[in-house]
């Protein structure tokens, strides 16, 4: 029986069977031949209560959320590529909540506390791996930062220490802590519960538990218009043709510009090339993730063997999903710096996401001017840790048509209002 | 000669010179010019490692970048190499190579256990199991153990890498038969060409096929010819053992060259670098990267002794390794046959099955005459077989659909080699942009010959999708013709002989996946991708739970994200998704090709960026000075700067105590040759400092010097300095030591892009000026000494005034500003004279027993004075109103300065935003924690209100208490310097768990009034 | 990584010569106070980031620390050309653009 056939004998309701060993061992013994299709591929109904623009984690989890918690039923998710093919697809898979200021730690904090029941809620193995995550200080003023945030932290409940250069050593053995590197290691903050997961399943899984729900998930279909009548969203063009919608949300990432163009809005936001790499698969080395601002790199091992190393932003503006090769040298000296020995590791593949940044490197979760059309947008390099809690703020913002109390803060008048949430600060480095 | 010898007289393999080896600790032999896997196989040695999942045998596949299987770890200890493949490494003597897979042991796998049960562990089964929260981290654990191929180091890289760049008018990738005539043409042209080969010798896949002929020589001897050509052109640059991995925008290629890894460690040349990377900008780009031939994908295909058909004809003529005596062939093309006749011709007893039923009669003739067993119609049901292959099961296959039409023979065989067809090696061609098209003809996805001619990339030979070597070579006369012409060359090949002997091919049977007469999953595992151990079955089953974007098959699977990249297994996988999908390959379409072409090492790609040369370090003049006198220095942006100047036996405490009553109490002296300086001139500057900064500049009077805070347009405090008024058209902006180059580069944008109009011209002068800050009661008397031009006297010299004089016999200018409170004189001397500055300094301040302090000495000076640091006690969110700066701001000010209207917005306008104040703690021994958080309540719930955080926190000797500087919300209001009041003014600085009550007080701790640095 | 033309310079260079200046033709308010908080906020803040030809600023921070003007496609990567910023606003007002 073909997947279209399944997805049109079994409409609308649950598509999947339960994941388990039991249904693991049953299926082997069938050849495995027995599988539903772990989401529902849909063709656009005339129209919708709800409309999520971008098939990303965030926009899946939306729908998820809408659906779960809001019971709303009458959904579509629609994506011009394939779904979880944009920056899910290109992150390096951290997930932390250690931010500064209150607004943005309670926002994380809430989605790292999704994250740890997320294989549960989505019966779906997202692997979740809370192996800590270590924020490396270089300089006086870094450990200044690193306690400041690290207090802060724990008046917010979320789990943070600052360690010294020794213990930093003691849990890294490999790391170098010589006092004569350009930029000694003094001490890092350390979050326990941080770690990273696998990025495609995140998506996969927010699909399923969403396809569940009934909702229509359509790939290969791009948004060419947005129809605003009144001051109201109405619906949107689209390459698969009209869609009928009472809400929109928009949740594209690096091309929410584009789709916000189409609605006449202009965004504090600027695209640009995130690259990332990873090198060969060996065996265990590093089994936490190590984080570095002064020189300008991070990385983890993967459950497959692979160091996941994330790069710096590439400054011009690009939507090529391509960067700039001196970027990924910098970013390789960067490793060495920390990580002598893997010098002689080596890249296995190199790629390119589009991060939307804004002015205060925090995310839009906002309704706009426009009735009924509501954008969550503005990740820059922060989005895939945020994804759960994300996307269930903004469904919370949509169903209810206001925020949500913990995204409150992240609404577009802030760039008129003034109060910004400032989380990269100025240059920490001055006298 | 080792039982798997034989006799090629063509063969690139030096007998003169054998070599030893170990692997896995057994010892071995090979010759020079030999590989790892050559070796090995030359000894029979076939199991070499366990798959990834389910821990089956795998032995060596190809003969270069394209294996999957046989990755090892060469050497030990600070040189060893992780992942290398056989294929690739050169032998050497005493080479020693391991396994990187198989546990406890290759023959004994702990994972082929699990093999057993693979049916139960399809792709993704991860995603359906291991959900329980409290054991999926031990699961997980078990995961990790059992990924994972190579060991990293774990000493430190004894050798070093850098970086090259070229420039080239044309530059050629790949050194086979079609790269060499690119280059030749190019070269005789007269144009600047780099042609490159990652192998150890030019030749490609000449070296593998000796025996063809072109323009009446034998392909060695032409090989030979080409390639002395080229040599003898000075326009020509050849790099062998050179590969490049990467195509980026405007035709930048990255290419790493080998340069010791072929070495035994005791024969590299010390000093000499391991490997460099070379970035090559070409003006023209010939892609010569050939094809890959891929393997049919049937019934245990993985087993050892089952290679590509061009990977044992490689293994035969370049290496003289008979991979095995009794060889089956298995092919879908033409392609196979002239392997099939060398290996019959060494004595082994060769059976070729092809799946067409109507063959190449040119080919058939010959393959028989050389003794080959020629099968038409026939595929391979199954491989049997357990550490090695040991023979298949034939099938006859339905002439038109790829169908079982009847059973076959069981052939016996030692050796196992199969040809789908030929894979053209796009992927530079793909790197920026670029797509391959699927031609159906061909059965292959090739890059355009000249589709990317306007962006200056050329495609020759089979990477274009040219496989036979007669059309390659006109294939690449013709573009390299027209590539010439885009120069405004012409070809001197129009006369070159390159008549081969070979036979017209006719096509291919389309056929990827052998059918076994079974439903995909019930019959024996067929692998598409070996390292991750993808079988057809996962394709389909892929396909079969939605997961059906090409994308989602290769991320469900792991299709293709091997460390071979898929070079033998992607189009198979999307052929058979195709199937799956009831598509066409073209709709199914490619996944995306990323850099690199093959792994290369971290170091490569730093270079020389590393350790002591990752950044430079940036020192003043005085260093040789602070250093002689023991001081501890900070890294502060690129400079280092002296922190303290610890006494013998001092702690930084104890050293700080000392330096801050000297400077309180006699005289002290610091570099402050770090900050900013920027040079300003011009008719305008008055009107570009109001501008740019806070406060108003239009009454500053030469000889005078003013502090401004400098805004962004946001409205917050970005940097401060000082600048002092040299004409009426002269001025010298000094910014803060991190701020110097933003600071600069921020004032020539709006110079440049806003206000062009404006006459003013800046330069940079850090570096032109050394300054010495000598500070403290004591000061004027040790500046006297040294200076006779300069009325010092307090009624002359005033403070925030600043003279032009001779300071030790050099020309200086001398600032009376504070950066401490006290009487203190700045002086600037060019740079050259720094150390001789602080010398002479030095030496006049003896008998006032002259204190030299650091930055932390400088921070306790100001923080007792309430001065700021920008980056310290502002970050990004203070206005000067927050920093109760009011007075450094002018609103009266004609031009709205920048920053100025965001300070009316709602949120910025607030009179209750977080304010810098000072802390008092009832407790004057207890010293702060710098970022600690401000509560108003000491009874801790989280999450709780934070009102604020300590930015500057000091014991101040001069005190003799503690000091803090914070930032708190509605802080101006709450200051009391009057003891502790009830309600909000009672505050708590937490840290680390504990809570310590703190009053707000002004930050001006030391001298409010400001009197001492007025005498 | 990108070959610009620097126009005072005269030279095609190395995209590490080079600083990246943001979205060309931004001017500031001639009078800020007059303007309402939302004009304020989006001269500060909003930008078009257009998908395929974008007019933005380049310096040559390793060379003349002059900025100047480059139409470059965000998509492809493509650059047509380099302006100083008086010549790149005609061109950009010659195709008939608003900033």
């Amino acid at each position: 029986m073909s997947v279209l056939a399944a997805a049109v004998a079994i409409p609308g309701t649950l598509v999947n069977k339960e994941y388990s060993l039991w249904t693991l061992f049953k299926q082997g013994l069938q050849h495995n031949e027995g599988w539903d299709p772990a989401w529902r591929s849909a063709d656009p109904k005339p129209s919708y209560d709800f409309v999520i623009v971008g098939a990303g984690g965030h926009g899946l989890a939306t729908a998820y959320y809408l659906a779960k918690d809001h019971g709303a039923r009458n959904i579509a998710v629609i994506e011009k590529g394939y779904l979880g093919g944009g920056n899910t697809a290109r992150n390096t898979t951290i997930v932390r909540s250690n931010y500064l200021w209150d607004e943005s730690a309670l926002l994380y904090e809430h989605s790292l506390k999704l994250w740890e029941g997320l294989t549960a809620d989505l019966n779906f193995n997202i692997m979740l791996s809370q192996r800590g995550v270590f924020n490396l200080g270089h300089s006086l003023q870094d450990m200044r930062d690193i306690e400041r945030r690290v207090n802060a932290n724990n008046l917010n409940g979320i789990d943070a220490f600052v360690l010294d250069a020794a213990e930093v050593k003691r849990r890294i053995p490999l790391i170098n802590t010589s006092s004569s590197a350009r930029y000694p290691i003094l001490g890092a903050s350390f979050q326990p519960r941080a770690g990273v997961a696998r990025h495609d399943a995140v998506a996969w899984g927010f699909a399923r538990g969403a396809s569940k729900y009934g909702v229509d998930i359509i790939e290969n279909c791009e948004v060419t218009g947005l129809d605003i009548t009144g001051g109201r969203i109405k619906g949107l063009q689209t390459s698969r043709g009209y869609i009928g919608a009472e809400r929109v949300g928009c949740v594209a990432a690096g091309h929410s510009s584009v789709v916000a163009k189409m609605a006449g809005i202009r965004m504090p936001i600027e695209s640009h090339p995130l690259q990332a790499f990873v090198s060969e698969s060996l065996k265990p080395v590093l089994d936490t993730v190590v984080m570095s601002n002064a020189v300008h790199g991070y990385l983890s091992q993967s459950d497959k063997g692979e160091l996941v190393i994330g790069a710096g932003i590439d400054h011009y503006n690009s939507y090529s999903q391509r960067g700039s090769p001196h970027v990924i040298e910098h970013t390789a000296a960067a490793i060495i710096e920390l990580f002598p020995m893997f010098s002689r590791v080596r890249m296995n593949r190199q790629w390119g996401g589009i991060v939307d940044t804004t002015p205060d490197a925090c995310p839009i979760i906002s309704k706009t001017k426009i009735k009924g059309l509501y954008f969550n947008c503005g990740w820059g390099t922060g989005g895939f840790k945020a994804t759960p809690g994300s996307g269930n703020v903004f469904a919370h913002t949509m169903a209810k048509d206001e925020p949500h109390p913990l995204n409150r803060a992240f609404a577009l008048e802030r760039f008129y209002t003034g109060h910004l949430i400032d989380e990269h600060g100025a240059a920490g480095v001055a006298h | 000669m080792s039982s798997h010898r034989v006799n090629i007289a063509t063969a690139r393999i030096d007998t003169t010179r054998p070599l030893s080896f170990t692997f896995d600790g057994r010892p071995y032999s090979g010759y020079a010019g030999d590989t790892l896997a050559s070796a090995l196989l030359a000894h029979g040695h076939r199991m070499l490692a366990r798959s990834f999942k389910y821990g089956r045998p795998r032995g060596i596949v190809g003969a270069g970048a394209e294996e999957p299987n046989a990755l090892v770890q060469v050497e030990a200890g600070a040189l060893t190499i992780p992942n290398l493949k056989a294929t690739q490494v050169e032998l050497y003597q005493g080479l020693s190579g391991r396994r990187t897979t198989g546990w406890p042991s290759l023959e004994y796998d702990l994972k082929s256990l699990g093999g057993h049960f693979s049916r139960f562990m399809p792709a993704g089964f991860y995603y359906k199991t291991f959900q329980n929260r409290a054991l999926w981290p031990r699961f997980e654990h078990i995961i990790r153990h059992a990924a994972g191929y190579g060991s990293a180091p774990v000493e430190p890289d004894p050798e070093t890498y850098d970086h090259q760049h070229h420039h080239a008018e044309v530059l050629v990738v790949g050194g086979g038969a079609a790269g060499l005539l690119a280059a030749l043409a190019a070269g005789r042209a007269g144009l600047d060409v780099i042609l490159l080969d990652e192998q150890s010798e030019l030749g490609g896949w000449l070296l593998s096929a000796p025996n063809s002929v072109i323009g009446g020589k034998s392909a060695s001897a032409w090989l030979q010819d080409v390639a002395g050509e080229l040599q003898s052109l000075s326009n020509v640059r050849i790099m062998t053992r050179t590969s490049a991995f990467a195509l980026h925008d405007m035709n930048m290629i990255q290419a790493v060259e080998q340069l010791q890894d072929h070495l035994p460690p005791s024969e590299r040349t010390k000093g000499q670098r391991r490997q460099r990377l070379h970035r090559i900008r070409a003006s023209r780009v010939v892609l010569a990267s050939g094809a890959i031939e891929r393997p049919l994908v049937f019934g245990n295909n993985d087993l050892p002794g089952i290679l590509t058909a061009s990977a044992i004809t490689t293994y035969l003529n370049r290496y003289a390794v008979a991979v095995g005596r009794r060889v089956l062939l298995l092919t879908s093309n033409d392609h196979a046959y002239q392997g099939a006749c060398d290996l019959a011709r060494s004595g082994a007893s060769v059976v070729l099955a092809d799946t067409r039923s109507v063959l190449n009669p040119a080919w058939e003739r010959r393959a028989r005459a050389a003794g080959v067993d020629v099968m038409a119609g026939y595929g391979i049901a199954e491989a049997h077989g357990g550490r090695a292959v040991k023979g298949a099961h034939l099938m006859r296959l339905d002439s038109d659909r790829n169908a079982v039409a009847g059973n076959g023979p069981f052939i016996d065989c030692d050796a196992l080699g199969s040809s789908g067809g030929l894979s053209p090696t796009v992927h530079l061609y793909c790197h920026d942009g670029g797509r391959p098209q699927w031609d159906e003809k061909r059965l292959a996805f090739v890059a355009s010959a000249t589709g990317r001619a306007k962006a200056g990339i050329y495609v020759v030979g089979a990477a274009a999708g040219e496989f036979g070597l007669q059309k390659t070579l006109e294939q690449t006369r013709q573009t390299m013709t027209e590539a010439l012409a885009a120069s405004g060359k012409s070809s001197s090949l129009a006369s070159f002989n390159l008549q081969t002997d070979e036979p017209d091919t006719i096509p291919a049977r389309r056929i990827f996946r052998v059918p076994d007469g079974k439903l995909e999953g019930h019959g024996k595992k067929a692998f598409v991708d070996f390292q991750n151990d993808v079988a057809a079955s996962d394709i389909h089953l892929a396909v079969r739970e939605n997961y059906r974007s090409i994308e989602h098959i290769k991320r469900y699977t792991a299709l293709g994200f091997g460390t071979d990249q898929g070079k033998l297994s992607n189009v198979n996988g999307f052929a058979i998704a195709a199937e799956a999908l009831g598509k066409s390959i073209p709709e199914v379409g490619t996944t995306t090709y990323r850099p690199a072409y093959s792994p290369v090492t971290f170091g490569t790609l730093a270079g020389a960026h590393e350790g002591d040369t990752f950044e430079p370090r940036r020192f003043t003049a005085m260093q040789e000075s602070h250093v002689r006198r023991g001081a501890e220095f900070e890294p502060v942006g690129q400079w280092l700067r002296p922190w303290y100047f610890p006494k013998s036996g001092e702690d930084l405490h104890a050293a700080v105590g000392r330096e801050c009553l000297a400077a309180r109490r006699g005289v002290g002296i610091m570099d402050a040759s770090t900050l900013g300086k920027i040079d300003i001139r011009g008719k305008d500057v008055r009107e570009f400092l109001n501008r740019v900064y806070a406060n108003a500049w239009t009454q500053l009077a030469p000889g005078k010097c003013r502090y401004g805070l400098m805004l962004d347009e946001n409205g917050m405090v970005t940097d401060d300095g000082v600048t002092a008024c040299v004409t009426d058209n002269h001025f010298l902006m000094t910014t803060t030591t991190g701020g110097a180059a933003r600071v600069m580069t921020w004032l020539e944008k709006w110079h440049q892009t806003e206000w062009p109009d404006l006459d003013v011209f800046m330069t940079s002068v850090t570096d032109h000026w050394a300054t010495a800050a000598v500070v403290g009661p004591k000061s004027r008397q040790v500046l006297a000494k040294l200076c006779s031009d300069i009325d010092l006297s307090p009624g002359a010299f005033k403070f925030m005034d600043w003279r032009e004089g001779t300071v030790a016999g050099v020309p200086a200018r001398v600032f009376r500003i504070s950066f401490s409170g006290e009487l203190a004189f700045e002086v600037n001397i060019d740079a050259s004279y720094g150390h001789h500055i602080w010398e002479a300094l030095m030496q006049a301040g003896a008998e006032f027993d002259i204190t030299p302090y650091g930055t932390e000495t400088m921070h306790v000076l100001r923080a007792e004075k309430g001065f700021i640091i920008v980056g310290q006690d502002t970050d990004g969110s203070m206005t000067p109103f927050d920093l109760d700066m009011a007075w450094a701001v002018s609103m009266k000010k004609p031009f709205s300065f920048i920053g100025k209207r965001s300070f009316a917005r709602s949120d910025t306008a607030r009179s209750d935003r977080k304010q810098l104040v000072g802390l008092l703690t009832d407790d004057p021994k207890i010293v702060l924690k710098e970022g600690a958080q401000i509560i108003e309540s000491d009874d801790i719930k989280s999450p709780m209100p934070m009102h604020g955080h300590v930015t500057s926190s000091y014991f101040s000797p001069e005190l003799n208490r503690s000091i803090a500087l914070a930032v708190v919300r509605d802080g101006i209001s709450r200051r009391s310097d009057s003891g502790i009041k009830a309600g909000r003014d009672v505050l708590y600085a937490w840290a680390g768990g504990k809570a310590h009550k703190v009053k707000v007080v002004s930050p001006v701790f030391v001298d409010p009034e400001g009197a001492r640095q007025n005498v | 990584m990108f070959v610009l033309y620097c126009p005072h310079c005269g030279e095609k260079r190395e995209e590490e010569e080079f600083g990246y200046g943001g979205e060309a033709f931004i001017a500031r308010p001639a009078t800020p106070e007059t303007l309402e908080d939302e004009a304020w906020g989006d001269y500060l803040f909003m930008r078009k980031n257009s998908k395929g030809w974008h007019w933005e600023m380049w310096s040559h921070n390793t060379g003349c620390r002059k900025f100047f003007v480059v139409k470059r496609n965000t998509a492809t990567h493509a650059i047509e050309a380099s302006w100083t910023l008086a010549d790149g606003r005609k061109a950009f007002d010659a195709e008939g653009n608003t900033a």
